[in-house]
């Protein structure tokens, strides 16, 4: 290959190389956009070059420090630092408060009051035992196209009834009869799904659940395109694309690599206000069925809990609360942090099981209408 | 011909940039670069950026520096082919079938195509350019569709065929970010992410876009919407914002207001949000004793 190329454009070749094995995803084409930049520009400066490639290879823009670096290594001869990995968009840190030391989770014992949930960052990679399908997950796989949350879409479609006449069709009919319109053809608008957002809680005192919760986020993912998913404890991380690889296994353990803050502490108000803080992310909750799936168990003050649900509720469509406290139909909260939340929250349901979840999200779309 | 890689007079992203400065905006020099390569390169140009950065202003100065009309095609949930491409107008065609009579008719003539925004700039690539406008709201159908008609500039149309761009149109696309675009979207474009200015610059932009604030009103707004844009707000105040602001709080001025007090009573100009104004309340005098000092 290098054979063929002249030997100017081969440090440009090389570049693109060296991008693509730093986890960039460039395509042929953009080479050759690359390429033909730098051809038009001119031999001018090594700045020219490093905008060319700006522009042409399109590095994310949360990733750009990670390809200045590359870019100084690989023109200027710098020295490679010992690692080059720009801050990942994907994972916010919550901010740290104060000193951070604390007794570490007690996550084996079932406890309500709280003191599981501790505020030190814990981070260790999870491994997950393979498990056999549920019979749940296999319920919404079935069941979930014919009832996941819909809402009025903006396209129309043929129907039999509807507000709108098909002009196009009805025109092209009459065409065929000598310009005669017999009968009128009708559209309505087509019904699409809504988007989902899932937030499922990582930290030690939910760890019975966390398996279950990542396959029940995983199950979702491949019946709803648009879902959204993430965790969070001691950070907040995007798990979307995880999840929604199609092999099980494949996702969970995808996922278990990304996450980093397994069974450790949990702020689930900074968490939830982290979240909405970042225009990108608040954006998935705005009209979308939100599901949290946490017990709620905030250390200390919740008024940023509080505060993060009340603005939750009024971006979603409809907000619901999963916890695995709930366990009879007819819960009432304990805890402060709950009791604050439930005027903010639409439902607040049991979490106990996957069957429980499943049930509820199937639901939604009656819920709501009720 | 033009020498290759001249665009209306263009050699250079300098040159673009002087040109751009013309039509009242202030390029740096990773969008000067970006928008020259496009132009030359016969690329869609992508632009990123938060709300307010000026995506959109950008493409209006292009057209102006081009001296082409701007077609914009807004973008939103549902946009489809009869708002972006073209549209039959079907009562004129059933009027027309039913004057006709017995004589043929063509139904699919010019006079009964409405034209939309992607097949006006495909039609007349020369003297338009077409802004696909915060392409983040329009649904992942529409984008692969887009993807279609960018790479090969052509439309097809039933009843009349395939209808072709005679040489490549300037596009420009923006997005907010509020979604991720396709992957294959950005690989066909020339991609910029424009970021909020320097305090430097943005004061420049402030004083270019409102000839009747003073220099230290535009520096004081600036340094104010600086320290905004680092609070945990909703939205962010975007430069248009800066300047809006600076010029309400000219006014205020004027009509016997003092200069901090002009500020605070105008911020409902810069932010936009209850919450945000809640939040800020407390501590906007101090910040604005900041950034007037």
């Amino acid at each position: 290959m290098s054979e063929v190329l002249p030997r100017a454009a081969r440090a440009f070749v090389a570049f693109v190389a060296l991008l693509r094995r730093n986890g960039f995803a460039v395509a042929p084409e953009q080479t050759i956009s690359f390429l033909s930049a730098i051809d038009l520009l001119g031999p001018r400066g090594v700045e020219d070059v490093r905008q060319a490639g700006l522009a042409t290879l399109a590095p994310p823009p949360e990733r750009r420090a990670t390809y200045d670096a590359l870019f100084r290594i690989h023109f200027l001869g710098e020295e490679a630092p010992p690692r080059i990995e720009g801050e990942d968009e994907e994972t916010l840190r919550l901010q740290e408060e104060g000193p951070g030391f604390d007794e570490p989770p007690l996550a084996d014992e079932a406890n309500e009051s709280g003191q599981s949930a501790v505020r030190t960052e814990l981070t260790v990679e999870r491994r997950f035992a393979p498990g056999g399908t549920h019979d749940a997950l296999r319920r919404l796989t079935r069941e979930a196209p014919r009832r996941l949350p819909r809402r009025r879409g903006h396209r129309r479609q043929r129907a039999r009834r509807g507000p709108w006449a098909d002009l196009r069709r009805t025109l092209r009919d009459s065409a065929r009869n000598d310009g005669e319109v017999l009968r009128l053809l009708r559209l309505r608008r087509r019904r699409r799904l809504r988007k989902l957002l899932v937030l499922i809680d990582v930290s030690g005192s939910m760890k019975d659940r966390t398996d279950e919760n990542l396959k029940l986020a995983h199950a979702l993912a491949q019946v709803a395109p648009q879902l959204e998913a993430f965790t969070f404890g001691t950070r907040l991380t995007r798990v979307t694309r995880p999840v929604k690889l199609k092999r099980r296994e494949q996702a969970l353990a995808a996922a278990a690599h990304l996450v980093s803050d397994w069974d450790g502490g949990t702020r689930i108000g900074d968490a939830l206000q982290a979240f909405l803080d970042v225009p990108r992310f608040a954006g998935y909750a705005r009209g979308a069925a939100v599901l949290i799936i946490s017990d709620g168990l905030e250390r200390g003050d919740f008024t940023a809990m509080r505060d993060a649900v009340a603005r939750f509720s009024r971006r979603a469509w409809r907000l619901s609360w999963l916890t695995p406290l709930a366990t009879s139909r007819a819960f009432t909260p304990q805890t402060e942090a709950l009791v604050a939340i439930r005027r903010y929250v639409d439902d607040m349901v049991g979490a106990g099981s996957t069957q429980a979840i499943v049930a509820l999200v199937l639901s939604l779309n009656d819920r709501r209408a009720a | 011909m033009a020498p290759r890689g001249t665009i209306a007079g263009i050699d250079s992203p300098e040159a673009l940039e002087r040109a751009l400065r013309g039509a009242y905006y202030l390029a740096d020099e990773g969008l000067a670069t970006a928008a020259y390569l496009a132009l030359a390169l016969g690329k869609p140009l992508l632009l990123e950026g938060a709300p307010g950065v000026g995506k959109t202003e950008a493409a209006k100065a292009v057209a102006a520096v081009l001296a082409r009309r701007l077609i914009r095609l807004q973008c939103y949930e549902g946009v489809d082919a009869s708002a972006a491409l073209y549209e039959w107008n079907y009562p004129r065609q059933m009027l027309a079938i039913r004057q006709a009579g017995e004589q043929s008719i063509d139904i699919y003539g010019d006079t009964f195509l409405i034209e939309r925004p992607m097949l006006a700039a495909l039609r007349a690539p020369d003297s338009t350019v077409l802004l696909i406008d915060e392409i983040d709201r329009s649904d992942q159908e529409f984008e692969a569709f887009l993807l279609e008609f960018l790479s090969d500039f052509q439309i097809s149309i039933p009843e009349r065929g395939t209808i072709r761009a005679m040489e490549r149109p300037v596009v420009v696309l923006t997005s907010n970010r509020t979604r991720d675009l396709h992957e294959a979207l950005r690989r066909r474009c020339v991609y910029h992410w424009i970021d909020y200015p320097t305090a430097e610059r943005e004061a420049r932009i402030v004083m270019m876009r409102a000839s009747t604030v003073a220099e230290a009103t535009a520096r004081a707004v600036v340094a104010a919407v600086g320290k905004l844009r680092r609070e945990p707000l909703t939205k962010a105040p975007g430069i248009a914002e800066a300047v809006e602001w600076a010029e309400a709080a000219t006014l205020l001025n004027q009509s016997g207001a003092r200069w901090p007090d002009a500020f605070k009573r105008s911020i409902g100009v810069a932010l936009k949000d209850e919450e945000d104004l809640a939040y800020i309340r407390a501590r906007l005098d101090g910040l604005l004793a900041e950034a007037t000092a």
